[in-house]
Formats: structure tokens, C-alpha cells, sequence
């Protein structure tokens, strides 16, 4: 079986799963639109418009804290019943878990970020339709690099009894060169005079992080899941 | 369901443990075992809890490399065989390898695919009819008993007809019928020239079902008389005499 199919099956599974119980999207959905709305509360004085950086910075910690929270959840599912090792126990290349986990994660965020996305818009008053096109290759990408890593480490730490408290420790320093790069592109665009050159440049550094990373994460996969 | 597939691109008739030893960090969960299995049979393992068993049914999986010696499949080592070779294993583990929120037909269909089976249509209608859940196909694994989930486990380890089938306490939470039912099972399994080997603590249930009976105690295979007694008597004895050296 090739690698995307066994991949496929995965994600399928896992949407499957979710479309059932509804319980990673409900969550994570409310998580992140609960973090615009306290921040919109805060940042917000008079009806002003709070600063670009500030903006920029909302929507990638409601992006990165409600992706660790999808992440958690998602491995928590494979350990009641053991069901990882059954996915081991698969003919199929051990990269393919991976990259399944990976792509169910991401269709995850994507769903929420559609959301979060308006949202951020509209309560913060971010100029969200001035570049559209630069806007979404940031966020995708980050999303990318975001899960690329966190899919690694929540299988890492799928046995581990501390695995709740350890996934964002090991994870946020590995993943701040997103966050910095998606805060600095998003702060570019959305500032009063567009920084396109600096937008481009973060967009081509998570770009690079996501090859990077992805690969690394493809390649150490099978080795990390050995017992 | 069929035999199992006799002729496969990835197919054996023994599979051979070579004077394995595995270590957990400094502890010692297996030493230097040996023990050969061949298609057409059923070995059952036998000892006291924490004896190994489950970390031989874990080697034989390929989940864990020994820390020394070499685990066979017909001639050539899984490393050798590679991922097709798991096509050919199913395994029931302690824990059930079921989702709870996907139905009974969504959890044997995703592994039937998983594992490449050509006809997954048909070897899920197969595997429900064998788990007599038929009727339950479409209710969801998570909302039935213990020994539902159990039948139903078996079938999913079942459902790529494997040529080996490893089974860690099968009998767990069955009803009378439920476990007469799954002894007819291995039986057929066994016709069809598949190698079980399970791990279990019911002689009674094992009593007349296992070709061969291997018995482990702190790790090692300790000698088991093949004649003389029931078998739950043989496995006391030889517990005893491995005590006593």
C-alpha cells in the first residue's frame, strides 16, 4: 500500500471519529474564539483600533494554544485502547501513521481557523481581506510547521504519564520560530503602511521551517514509535 | 473465513524464536527463549503473571526488537520481510485495538483496508457473522459489554486472514457460549494451516485445544511434560520443579 493511502486511511478515520463525537472541534473551536473575544475585550478601548502586533500576536496564540489542545486529544484518542500499536501493526509504511495524524490535524485547524480567522477581522478590526492571498500562505504554512512538529512530539509522548503537562513544554520552544515568523508576516500586512517585503520574507522562512521540519518528523517517525 | 493465504508474495509455515533474550532497561523480561512454531497448530503460553508472555507475543508482533537472539518468519527475520510481513500477523492484545466511537462495521472495515484486504466488504460481513454482532453492525464499539468487545476484537485481528495469529487472554470477559464459541473459532483457524499462539490463564478452556503447551516462569521456558495429567496439573508441576532448581 503506498504511503498517502495508508496516510489517507488515518485521516479518514480520524474525521470520522471527530464527525461522531464532535469533541476535538467543539473544544478547540470554543478555546480559540474564546481567546479573540477575552483579548478583543482587553486590547479594544474607546472603539480605537488596538495595535497591528497586537492583532498578529491574537490570532497565533489562538492558532498555537488551541492546536496543542487538538494535539493532545488527538494522540489521547490512539491510547484508549491501545489503538497506536494496532495502527503499528499495519502493513504499511510507519511514515504513513504519521502523515495520516498529520493531515487529520490539519483539516482540525484549518476547520477552526476558517473561523478564527473572521473573527479576528471582526472583533480586532485587522485588515484581513487587504492581502488575502499572503495572508493565507502565512497561515497555512505556520498551521503546517505548527503540526508538523507537534504531531511528532504527541506521538513521542503518547506513553508518557506526564504527557498533558511535557507536550507544551517540548513543543512551544521547537515551534517559536513560527510563532515569530506568522506574528511578523501577519503584523506586516496588517499594519497601516504594508510591509509586503517583510511578509514575503516571513512567508519563505515558514515555508522552509515546514520542509524542514516535515521532513525531519517523516524520517524520525518510525525510529521514535519503536518500543 | 479463509485460509490463511497459502502462496501470499509474504508467506511462511514456521516461525522460529532463536535464544531471544529482552531487557527492559536492567530488567530482564525474557532469557534466552526457544521455541518453534508451525502452521496448522495452536501453542499456547502459560505462566504466572509478569513470566513474559506478553513480551513474546510482542516480539513475535515485530512491536519489539530482542535484545538478543533472532525471531523467524519461515527463513528470513522481519527486517528482512519488511512491512508486508505484518499483513500476515494479527494480533489480539490485552487491550482491544477497537475505537469506541466508530461502529463495529466502521472498526473492522478500517482495518480490513488498512491491511489491503482486496474484498473488505466481504471479509466485514464475514468477520460480523463470526462475532455474531451482525445485528449490531452499526452500533457503535464503545457502547457494548466486555465480551462483545472482545468477540469483536477477535474478528478485527482476524479480519486480513493472517498466517499468524497471536492472541493475549482471548477468553477475557467471554460467556460460556461466547468462549465454546471462540474455541470452534481457533479450531477452524488452526484447519486452515494458520499458527495461533495465545497466551491464557483458562486450562480448562486450553485443555484439548493447544498442540503444544509452553510454559514461562521469570522469563525463561521452563520443561512441561506433554503426558500425565490434566494440563493445569503439568503447568504445576513444572512451575514447581522450576521453583525447587
Amino acid at each position: 500500500m503506498s504511503l498517502f493511502r495508508g496516510a489517507w486511511l488515518i485521516a479518514r478515520k480520524d474525521l470520522q471519529v471527530e464527525v461522531r463525537s464532535r469533541e476535538l472541534i467543539y473544544t478547540t473551536l470554543f478555546f480559540a474564539l474564546s481567546c479573540v473575544v477575552v483579548f478583543s475585550f482587553a486590547l479594544i478601548k474607546e472603539g480605537r483600533r488596538p495595535p497591528d502586533n497586537a492583532v498578529a500576536a491574537v490570532l497565533w496564540v489562538s492558532i498555537a494554544f488551541s492546536g496543542t489542545l487538538a494535539l493532545g486529544r488527538t494522540f489521547e484518542r490512539e491510547r484508549q485502547g491501545d489503538t497506536l500499536r494496532a495502527l503499528l501493526l499495519a502493513p504499511i509504511d510507519r511514515a504513513s501513521v504519521y502523515v495520516g495524524k498529520l493531515m487529520g490535524l490539519l483539516l482540525l485547524m484549518s476547520a477552526v481557523e476558517l473561523l478564527l480567522v473572521p473573527l479576528v477581522g471582526l472583533l480586532l478590526q485587522a485588515p484581513i481581506f487587504r492581502a488575502p492571498g499572503l495572508l493565507f500562505g502565512l497561515v497555512v504554512s505556520g498551521t503546517v510547521g505548527f503540526a508538523a512538529v507537534g504531531t511528532l512530539f504527541a506521538a513521542m509522548l503518547v506513553r508518557a504519564q506526564s504527557r498533558d503537562v511535557l507536550l507544551p513544554v517540548v513543543l512551544y520552544p521547537m515551534t517559536v520560530p513560527v510563532v515569530i515568523a506568522g506574528v511578523q508576516g501577519t503584523t506586516a500586512i496588517f499594519a497601516a503602511e504594508p510591509d509586503w517585503a517583510t511578509a514575503q520574507i516571513c512567508l519563505a522562512m515558514l515555508v522552509s521551517f515546514d520542509a524542514v521540519f516535515v521532513t525531519l518528523a517523516f524520517w524520525t517517525f518510525a525510529p521514535v514509535m519503536r518500543e | 473465513m479463509t485460509a490463511a493465504g497459502v502462496g501470499a508474495p509474504c508467506d511462511f509455515t514456521v516461525v522460529t524464536v532463536n535464544d531471544v533474550s529482552r531487557h527492559y532497561g536492567r530488567r530482564r523480561a525474557l532469557s534466552r527463549v526457544s521455541l518453534a512454531c508451525r502452521a496448522g497448530s495452536i501453542v499456547g503460553l502459560f505462566g504466572p503473571n509478569g513470566s513474559g508472555k506478553s513480551t513474546l507475543l510482542g516480539l513475535l508482533s515485530t512491536l519489539l526488537q530482542p535484545s538478543a537472539g533472532t525471531v523467524t518468519f519461515g527463513d528470513q527475520s522481519a527486517e528482512v520481510w519488511g512491512d508486508p510481513l505484518r499483513a500476515r500477523i494479527g494480533v489480539l492484545g490485552h487491550d482491544l485495538f477497537l475505537y469506541a466511537d466508530l461502529t463495529a462495521r466502521e472498526n473492522l472495515a478500517f482495518f480490513a483496508r488498512l491491511h489491503g484486504v482486496a474484498d473488505f466488504d466481504g471479509a466485514v460481513d464475514r468477520g460480523l457473522a463470526a462475532a455474531r454482532l451482525t445485528d449490531r453492525a452499526n452500533d457503535r464499539a464503545g457502547g457494548f459489554s466486555r465480551g462483545l468487545r472482545q468477540r469483536l476484537a477477535l474478528e478485527r485481528a482476524l479480519v486480513h486472514a493472517p498466517r499468524l495469529a497471536l492472541l493475549d487472554e482471548p477468553f477475557t470477559g467471554l460467556d460460556d457460549a461466547s468462549a465454546g464459541l471462540l474455541v470452534d473459532r481457533l479450531r477452524r483457524l488452526r484447519e486452515s494451516g494458520a499458527i495461533v499462539v495465545m497466551a491464557t490463564h483458562d486450562f480448562d478452556l486450553a485443555e484439548g485445544l493447544v498442540d503444544e503447551a509452553v510454559c514461562l516462569s521469570e522469563g525463561r521456558v521452563v520443561g512441561m511434560a506433554r503426558e500425565g495429567g490434566t494440563l493445569r496439573h503439568r503447568y504445576r508441576a513444572a512451575l514447581a520443579e522450576a521453583t525447587r532448581q
